[in-house]
């Protein structure tokens, strides 16, 4: 077997899902007992069959990518529960296997993902998009460049036809509750690491968190970084869909007509409103000059 | 001899992984620390708190880098990102030298994020060899290739691991990251004289020495880092110092992390091994 099929073979079966009892699995995906499928390639020694051997792989795959994926999203596993957040994993990692070097990007598709898996979280399955979606976002406010940001004085010489660009840690969320707050209640602050060990962790509760009753009510929320925190700003809707227009590449003008289009704010306190934004965008940091990359599209 | 050009001829004694939980103790105690060592993985980012945490960290103490997902034995090529950001946090450690594993862990851009061995082919060596280069021309320091404890052998191989261990480094012109505690795991797993292993592997070309605790089921050893170093594997390194000289040594210690100092305690232990074999070298001088 040439090594690349070797290895193509190979990743297949490890990454393959381990039975409820997590045991390597009887039959590949591909129906082919994986007995044979581990035979073709590895030796047994006196002790382990060629099954045993690659089933140890198999385990430190998944209790790898599990944890880490539970590293990511403390609190969704809280809300819907450790089981059915392993269930929701499984089936996650499975359509959406890792596809970079670095175990930080993990759960990059899982907000996305969740939209059409209701199945993991029935009850909760509104809040939990919107929880998935406040805890990616500080993995992405967390480490995620920072560029030089435009000064007061350089903000006060643009006009309605210029562009701008947003910080790359910033992101920007609508959520159907206030979910940032719940987030927050459930985070334990906590940095993550690689190594080179593949091993078990000791489990949490089972069972979804006890949750004080919540009310939909649409909230508009930065998350962001400043000196090396993440925090979760809370926007007024009309800020942030200036702010997501200028993301998107709209002018100046553009942006704030987005933004105030649908406003029930009286057009005369409008001027003190944005003038009042930019200076906080500006304390804040947010606001770059637009980034070469978008210039070219545009 | 420990001083070679695969460890940019530095003397770096005792070292120690940089782990989280240490954080707090390092930065409040600023304990002497020979070196420490990171896992680049860790650091390949683009901003905020872990770049911040690493330069107060550079600025006090000496820090080698070591990878755990270059995959040098990987079939497919790896992601030019990947390269490009370990290039740009080489200069910012400005590390003597680089270890990464010789193992595979990705194919057709799908990670397991595991450190998976290899046949010991001549095909595989030819490929390994070929992707050491490259990363080492690219990132213009000396690069260690670790060899992994592992838990299966492969009806292909054609040699032993420290066969093909030799060939690699050989042919690529490297260094090697000895980890006695992988041998151990793997003789054990194998079936095989670990002594035989740290014999005959090129004692000039050794960058660094790993040592790490490990823990024992039933029918296997699984390298976990989780536990103090055993007996036998303290043998191994005397062995290997007895060989290769005084080499940088570093502890790794990933799970159930005690204290900083007792994991510093433990990696001092090596001393020992390093006074012994000054002595005999000044008996043998005398
Ligand atoms: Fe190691």
């Amino acid at each position: 077997m040439n090594l690349e099929t070797l290895q193509r073979e190979m990743a297949a079966a490890v990454m393959a899902p381990l039975t409820a009892d997590e045991d390597m699995r009887s039959h590949a995906p591909d129906g082919r007992p994986m007995s044979e499928v581990a035979a073709q390639f590895i030796a047994p020694n006196s002790r382990l069959t060629p099954f045993e051997r690659l089933e140890i792989y198999n385990r430190q795959y998944w209790f790898r990518v599990l944890n880490a994926l539970a590293e990511d999203f403390p609190a969704l596993r809280a809300v819907i529960g450790a089981r059915a957040f392993e269930a929701l994993s499984i089936d996650y990692l499975i359509a959406h296997p890792s596809r970079s070097f670095s175990l930080r990007n993990l759960g990059s598709m899982l907000p996305e993902w969740l939209v059409a898996h209701p199945e993991f979280c029935t009850r909760r399955h509104r809040l939990a998009l919107d929880v998935a979606k406040v805890e990616w976002a500080f993995v992405e406010a967390f480490d995620n460049a920072e560029r030089t940001p435009l000064t007061l004085d350089q903000i006060a010489t643009l006009d309605a036809h210029s562009r701008l660009g947003l910080q790359p840690h910033l992101q920007l969320l609508v959520l159907e509750y206030a979910s940032d707050n719940l987030v927050l209640s459930l985070h334990k602050e906590h940095m993550k690491g690689a190594s080179e060990a593949g091993v078990k962790q000791e489990d949490g509760p089972i069972a979804p968190v006890q949750l004080p009753r919540l009310r939909r009510r649409s909230t508009w929320v930065a998350a962001h970084r400043l000196e090396n925190a993440v925090y979760y700003r809370r926007l007024e809707r009309e800020e942030f869909l200036t702010l997501a227009a200028l993301r998107d590449g709209a002018t100046l003008g553009d942006a704030l007509e987005a933004g105030l289009a649908q406003s029930s704010k009286p057009g005369s306190r409008q001027p003190a409103l944005v003038q009042s934004w930019f200076t906080q965008w500006a304390a804040l940091r947010w606001i770059c000059a637009q980034d070469i990359e978008s210039l070219l599209n545009n | 001899m420990s001083r070679n050009r695969f460890n940019a001829y530095q003397d770096h004694g005792i070292g120690i992984g940089l782990r989280i939980p240490h954080y707090r103790h390092i930065f409040s105690r600023k304990p002497v620390v020979d070196w420490f060592e990171i896992i680049s993985e860790n650091f390949m980012c683009d901003a905020g708190r872990p770049l911040a945490v690493l330069d107060d960290i550079l600025e006090q103490y000496r820090v080698v880098q070591h990878g755990v997902s270059m995959y040098f034995g990987s079939a497919t090529a790896p992601d030019p990102e990947h390269l490009k950001r370990l290039k740009t946090l080489v200069r910012r450690t400005n590390t003597p030298w680089l270890s990464d594993h010789l193992c595979w862990g990705s194919v057709d851009g799908t990670y397991t994020h595991d450190l998976l061995p290899l046949p010991y082919t001549w095909e595989a060596i030819e490929r390994t060899v070929e992707r050491v280069r490259m990363v080492q021309d690219y990132l213009e320091i000396p690069i260690a290739v670790e060899n992994v404890s592992s838990y299966a052998a492969f009806t292909d191989s054609q040699m032993t691991e420290w066969e093909f261990l030799t060939e690699v480094v050989e042919r690529a012109d490297c260094g090697i990251l000895l980890d006695v505690n992988n041998i151990y795991v793997s003789a054990m797993n194998h079936e095989f004289d670990p002594l035989d292993y740290v014999n005959t592997v090129p004692a000039h070309r050794v960058a660094q020495i790993h040592i790490a605790g490990h823990s024992k089921y039933e029918k296997y050893i699984l390298d976990t880092h989780d536990h103090p170093v055993i007996d036998p594997v303290w043998d191994l390194y005397a062995r290997a110092i007895e060989r290769c000289g005084p080499t940088p040594t570093l502890l790794e210690w990933d799970e159930h992390i005690p204290t900083f100092d007792e994991v510093h305690n433990e990696a001092k232990k090596a001393q020992r091994y390093l006074d012994k074999h000054a002595g005999v070298l000044a008996e043998s001088a005398q």
